[in-house]
């Protein structure tokens, strides 16, 4: 290509809130029609950088140059103006409207005269497959996601920006969006492609910048350089592996069994949990893969208890029927959760570390008699918690909000771990954590199902769930397929479940 | 010069208690700002509302009778708040707890010994509880909103009692006038202090205040109200039910509100009448948010609202003001203290903000 101007130029770009700097003297340069990563953890300072070149944030200090000329992108709409296309993690389309709906509310000016037309060329020409005359809560991540780049693509953009666009897609659908991704490459739209997924990155980008703590710590060709290399970049020393203990040939007894769990969706949004049934033995790991909403909410709702089951014995604990016991009951009976979603469910942000303790250990841990609430106990449960996970805070008595997300996810499950539950049941135990964090969080949940617990993980992250669990079973529309050994699958065979793919049964029902 | 305000990292403590202190001030330069509007000279003005209900022993009593109400209802809204449940409609608890009360006292005019005040109180409590359990049947059944059902409330129980008074509870020999006869000498609360009409009133609404704030700070029950009011589902997560909790607050604060109505009655009134709430009902929402949303800060917040009822009093005598001036600085207090609040989670830092939001 040689040395032609660059398309977008960031030159010592710095971005301060209050004291903490985010952004610290990034520098980086994309060529008309590159596919550029910019890898790092989360906390790293990738979403910052783009929100500044999409407009959202303005730096505090450096300059932005597109093609050559230096610019002030005061607002979204003006990169967009400019030839700056984002598809965001979250996408902001509205449930209720038809694709073609969503696509001309996001386009000023736009008559739905002759945009459906448009959308099927565009669609077709990228291999997005996608009905303009459809609602948009029909339809699955994946094609909510290429509702977001069609919009995009309609104003012809020379750059496009895409933020962790993978972590809701299936391995098939990821494998489309790259298609699709190198086909506009190579018509001279630039792809700035954010993750912290080396494996995909080295598959479509051709150089790469890693930032770590805000600054610019590295570039590359993610195509030649070794992993090994690129992950000690992101992470700033040597990544160790999770110990994976060999599987217990003699896992032990039954010890949390779902049959046949079935639940209405209470709302257009809600997906209904189908005859769903598990079992997980003693000394197990047994992990549940899925894209994001398939079901996993509803059904960690029904494990914790905060929506109870039709029978009591359509849920054991340690063969004791609990499908209509209290969350409070089912702890007492032996098991310990940690919902997905941090902030708000697994703890109020508003309210102290020990405060946060007793949300799941009022009865289960004995911090409460008769009502009163034991202060000191409920202090030093917090304190071996922070000792024992390494929870980092700036102050002695944090607010739980106050933590970072990594650190706080640390407490969430370090708070159930401690108490060595006999049943624990997790989602997205490792979602926004930092390489280290992740690890210890997976080393502690394979040595409590070592110790003889029977552990349940409910995870997006394949990687994830290959490294430590034992069996894998996948969750679709709310049906649970069977749990089979890893040693008998592999991402292909759990992508294709993922994608709705009935192992053994070809009659597919719709749902 | 332009502000920004700025996010701070966690809520400050010392601003949760300077913040009412800055909005009384506020309250102060604002109303002055009025009154000499109204062409009064403000000094003066602002000294008959604030000063002088301090200056003699029997307007200090009268503060405090006036504070025992709204204490009692204060502190029970201050619960209710913190759970994320809106009773705004203490004003109607209140009246019922007067009707239930006097239902008792008006068919027992010969009654002695202390029992009967006894149930004459309870029977006030359960007129609060039964009118608080409206709303808490409709948002737990078919997610009313508590706000609209509490406020509509307010004015049917107004209304019955304007009609019992009007109707069949009317005195024969009133000479026309809408009241009921005189309570008994049983149904009458103890004064506690000869001279003025400082009543028993005074010790339970210290002992409930401090009660429900030890409830709040130290014991499970306050925890559950205040993770469902904070996060509803960390709530549902703990295991604590949200419906339960919206029934307790509200029977709670029902209760109290019906004890203060039938408190008042029998202490100042002695009999009902249309108007017997004199708005504490509605006044006791600001006693709530000056105590901080806690119990014990309600007996503060009370005796800090009863000061402008003296005060208007007295300045209704003494400089001819209109009453309503007294309701403008109870709302502009409110006010001020709502927009104080802001102080609590964010700072203000000179110089603009470079953000532009999406």
């Amino acid at each position: 290509m040689g040395e032609q101007t660059p398309l977008l130029e960031a030159r010592g770009i710095t971005k301060r809130f209050g004291e903490f700097a985010a952004n610290e003297n990034i520098s980086l340069a994309i060529r008309p029609g590159e596919r550029h990563a910019l890898l790092g953890e989360n906390g790293a300072g990738k979403s910052t950088l783009v929100k500044m070149i999409y407009g959202v944030l303005q730096p505090t200090a450096g300059s932005l140059c597109w093609r050559g000329e230096k610019v002030r992108i005061p607002n979204p709409a003006a990169a967009r103006a400019m030839g700056i296309g984002m598809v965001f993690q979250h996408f902001s389309v509205f449930d209720a409207l038809t694709v073609a709906e969503n696509i001309a509310l996001a386009l000023p000016g736009e008559k739905m005269r002759g945009l459906p037309d448009r959308i099927s060329r565009v669609s077709e020409t990228y291999g997005l497959a996608i009905e303009p005359g459809r609602a948009v809560h029909t339809l699955s991540a994946g094609e909510k996601q290429r509702v977001e780049i069609i919009r995009c693509l309609l104003q012809r953009p020379k750059l496009l920006i895409m933020d962790e666009p993978t972590s809701v897609l299936t391995p098939q659908e990821t494998g489309i969006l790259f298609e699709t991704l190198m086909r506009l490459s190579h018509d001279g739209c630039a792809i700035l492609y954010i993750s912290h997924k080396l494996d995909e990155i080295r598959q479509i980008c051709e150089s790469a910048s890693v930032l770590r703590q805000g600054r610019t710590v590295g570039q590359c060709d993610p195509r030649t350089t070794p992993t090994a290399e690129i992950a000690a970049k992101m992470v700033g020393h040597e990544v160790t592996g999770v110990r994976r203990a060999a599987s217990n040939e003699t896992a032990g007894p039954v010890r949390l069994s779902i049959a046949g769990l079935s639940l209405p969706a209470r709302s257009q949004f809600e997906t209904s949990l189908k005859s769903i049934s598990l079992d997980v033995r003693g000394g197990e790991l047994l992990g549940i893969a899925g894209v994001a909403g398939e079901g996993q909410s509803e059904l960690m709702e029904a494990l914790i208890g905060e929506r109870l089951a039709a029978r009591p014995e359509i849920i054991e604990i340690d063969s004791r029927p609990a499908g209509r016991l209290s969350p409070t009951g089912r702890r007492m009976a032996g098991a310990a959760f940690v919902p997905e979603d941090r902030s708000g469910h697994a703890a109020v942000t508003e309210m102290s570390l020990p405060q946060n303790i007793l949300l799941s250990h009022h009865r289960a841990a004995g911090l409460s008699r008769m009502s009163w609430i034991d202060f000191r106990a409920t202090r030093e449960w917090a304190k071996r918690v922070r000792e024992r996970f390494d929870v980092r805070a700036g102050k002695d008595d944090p607010k739980a909000g106050s933590l970072s997300g990594g650190n706080l996810q640390k407490f969430v499950v370090g708070r159930e771990i401690l108490r060595e539950p006999g049943i624990l049941v997790v989602s997205q135990p490792t979602w926004g954590v930092d390489t280290g964090a992740a690890a210890v969080i997976r080393q502690a949940l394979m040595d409590l199902s070592r110790s003889g617990s029977a552990v349940l993980v409910i995870s997006q992250d394949l990687e994830e769930l290959f490294a430590i669990a034992d069996r894998i079973a996948v969750i679709h529309h709310g049906r649970l397929s069977p749990a089979r050994p890893v040693e008998d699958l592999d991402a292909e065979a759990v992508g294709l479940l993922m994608g709705g793919a009935h192992p053994g049964n070809t009659t597919e029902d719709a749902a | 010069m332009i502000l920004t305000l700025e996010p701070r990292a966690e809520p400050s403590p010392v601003m949760a208690l300077v913040t009412p202190i800055i909005a009384v001030g506020l309250t102060l330069i604002a109303g002055g700002a009025l009154l000499a509007g109204m062409g009064r000279a403000p000094g003066e003005a602002l000294w008959v509302y604030f000063v002088s209900p301090f200056m003699d022993s029997y307007s200090r009593s009268e503060l405090l009778v006036k504070a025992i109400p709204l204490g009692l209802i204060g502190a029970g809204l201050a619960v209710c708040f913190r759970a994320n449940v809106w009773n705004i409609g203490a004003a109607g608890q209140y009246t019922m707890g007067a009707i239930f009360g006097g239902a008792i006292a008006l068919n027992a005019p010969d009654a002695t010994g202390p029992l009967w005040l006894v149930a004459y109180l309870a029977a006030g409590v359960l007129g609060g509880m039964v009118w608080a359990a409206i709303p808490a049947l409709l948002r737990t059944r078919f997610n009313a909103n508590e706000i609209l059902v509490c406020l509509m409330l307010a004015y049917v129980a107004g209304l019955l009692l304007d009609w019992l008074v009007r109707g069949p509870w009317k005195d024969p020999l009133g000479f026309g006038f809408p009241q009921s006869r005189d309570f008994g000498e049983a149904f009458l609360m103890p004064v506690i202090l000869a001279g003025t009409r400082l009543h028993a009133g005074l010790w339970m609404v210290i002992a409930i205040a401090l009660a429900l704030a030890v409830m709040m700070g130290r014991t499970m029950k306050g925890f559950e109200i205040r993770v469902t009011g904070a996060a509803p589902r960390a709530g549902a997560f703990a295991g604590f039910s949200q419906a339960g909790v919206i029934w307790f607050v509200l029977l709670l604060s029902g209760g109290l509100a019906g004890l203060a109505g039938a408190l008042e009655v029998s202490a100042t009134i002695q009999q009902l009448q249309p108007d017997i709430s004199a708005g504490y009902g509605f006044t006791a929402i600001i006693v709530a948010f000056v105590g901080r949303l806690n119990p014990a800060g309600a007996l503060i917040g009370a005796v800090v609202l009863a000061v402008t009822y003296i005060g208007g009093d007295n300045a209704q005598i003494l400089l001819k003001l209109p009453k309503n001036v007294t309701g403008i600085f109870q709302g502009m207090l409110l006010f001020f203290l709502l927009a104080c609040d802001t102080l609590i989670r964010y700072r203000i830092r000179p110089g603009s903000s470079r953000e532009q939001e999406v």
